[in-house]
């Protein structure tokens, strides 16, 4: 198995604290501004991504996490991913600028349904996407991110691997790894 | 990912322990989406469900429907009443007639038990059993479960007296299997002519007085008089029955312990409970009613991940 390292705790830190940075920049001390992370292991780097705001910041920001599995359009054909997992977004969403949190931007379908999960719970003014890792070139829809780590060309038969240690990991590592 | 192992939905008996926990913990995450200012998700667009009863029914058709709708199935109803059946079509030309208009998943109530077992063997749509006779009624079952595991935290241990009609009650019947299987010590109280002869050998406690059986227990499962399968009497009046079975605050004050009150409704209010009780804060009654729209959208959910 070939593996090419993307990112090591180190320079995670670095990137987490930039996208911090861009994120203040555009949302005026997040008063009106809300963080929504998607399951699975999108909660893990949106909770970085809040604890170093509200660091940065020193008060609390309203946040929330949300599972798309029963909005995905491809579920039938996706079987390893349909245990639908907790979603929690106990405010309403309407007039919010919304920010999507997730690791990996891929073919773009998990978006597309976190989207339309994410009006169910109101309409917001603005929704934005940050991700981790952007794999450009897969997209099977037209979504792009507003707030990107680090952008890859990829292949399909390659995956990323997130290791983070909220995961039980002992090291952050974000590997990419060809499958055959 | 785990999927149930059967295609139907017929009975508890065929339900092993992790198809019972991935239906709590599907219904966790839908009792959530009904929360939710848009209560409605698209899991379920590609699924045509038909819901025949052939007896009649307030909560369950209506649970169900609205589970159906909040997972954006397309839905058919169908009561026998009104109805071809009544010019004579036998019970599988009906189904057959209504399966061949693409219908993915069926939703059954029958008054004879096994129907729905007989569907299933006969057609290729996923059948639900909702109630057969005095056979089982799984959904119910489950959501009662549910509803005692969200106020007790588990149901391991347990003590459940089930009371009343129990010769009658498919709930009976599929709570007892159910609660079994979860672990909880199970007790059935009632008049001798209602409890079937050799029930006890199902491993449940058989008592005849009531006051010892609430002392016992935990939770206090109902059940309603079931005066339309009654076609001899089983006991001298219903104001008899009222005053040696029937649950009332005079009967609770005496006992001194808190109780969980539960009934899978329609009530006869007067007869097996009283109003005071039904509508007290120890009541789940409502409890069973709301979580059971989140039971039926787990098991229709799972069971379209079956469906090819």
């Amino acid at each position: 198995m070939l593996k090419r390292l993307l990112f090591d705790s180190k320079n995670l830190n670095v990137t987490v604290s930039r996208l911090c940075n861009q994120l203040l920049e555009n949302h005026n001390h997040f008063q009106n501004s809300v963080i929504i992370g998607l399951q699975p292991r999108g909660i893990f780097f949106a909770q970085r991504i809040i604890n170093e705001i509200e660091k940065q910041i020193a008060k609390k920001i309203q946040k929330g996490y949300l599972d798309t599995t029963f909005y995905r359009d491809d579920y039938k054909n996706n079987r390893k991913e349909l245990d639908a997992k907790e979603t929690s977004i106990p405010f309403s969403l309407d007039e919010k600028n919304v920010i999507i949190v997730d690791d990996v931007l891929f073919t773009g379908r998990t978006v597309r349904s976190a989207m339309e999960g994410i009006i169910n719970f109101g309409r917001p003014n603005k929704i934005e996407l940050l991700v981790l890792i952007d794999r450009k070139f897969n997209r099977e829809i037209p979504i792009e991110a507003t707030y990107i780590g680090k952008s890859v060309n990829t292949i399909e038969s390659q995956k990323v691997l997130v290791n983070l240690k909220e995961q039980g990991y002992k090291n952050d590592k974000i590997w990419i790894v060809k499958t055959n | 990912m785990n999927l149930l192992n059967n295609k139907h939905l017929l009975g508890i008996k065929n339900l092993d322990l992790n198809e019972i926990d991935l239906i709590f913990n599907t219904a966790d995450r839908f009792k959530e989406v009904l929360t939710r200012p848009i209560k409605k998700v698209p899991s379920l667009r590609h699924i045509t469900i038909a819901n025949v009863f052939f007896e009649n029914s307030t909560r369950t058709k209506l649970s169900f429907e609205l589970a159906e709708k909040r997972l954006s199935a397309e839905i058919l109803n169908f009561s026998s009443s009104g109805s071809s059946v009544k010019k004579g079509e036998s019970l599988l030309d009906t189904i057959k007639n209504i399966l061949v208009m693409k219908v993915d998943i069926m939703v059954i109530r029958h008054s004879s038990p096994g129907v729905p077992q007989f569907i299933a063997n006969n057609v290729d749509a996923s059948v639900v059993n909702a109630g057969d006779g005095s056979h089982e009624h799984p959904t119910q079952a489950l959501l009662d479960a549910y509803s005692i595991k969200e106020k007790l935290g588990n149901i391991n241990n347990k003590k459940i007296a089930i009371i009343g009609d129990i010769i009658h009650s498919r709930v009976a019947i599929s709570n007892i299997f159910l609660l079994k299987k979860l672990g909880a010590k199970v007790m059935v109280c009632g008049p001798k002519t209602l409890i079937p002869k050799h029930i006890s050998d199902l491993d449940i406690i058989v008592e005849n007085n009531i006051k010892k059986a609430l002392e016992w227990a935990d939770v206090a499962n109902v059940l309603r008089i079931q005066l339309e399968r009654q076609e001899v009497k089983y006991f001298p009046s219903l104001r008899e029955y009222s005053l040696y079975f029937g649950i009332n605050n005079k009967l609770l004050k005496s006992i001194n312990k808190d109780l969980i009150i539960m009934h899978p409704g329609p009530i006869n209010r007067g007869i097996e409970i009283s109003s005071d009780v039904a509508d007290s804060s120890r009541s789940i009654i409502l409890n069973q009613v709301e979580n059971g729209v989140a039971i039926r959208m787990a098991i229709l959910y799972l069971l379209s991940l079956n469906i090819k």
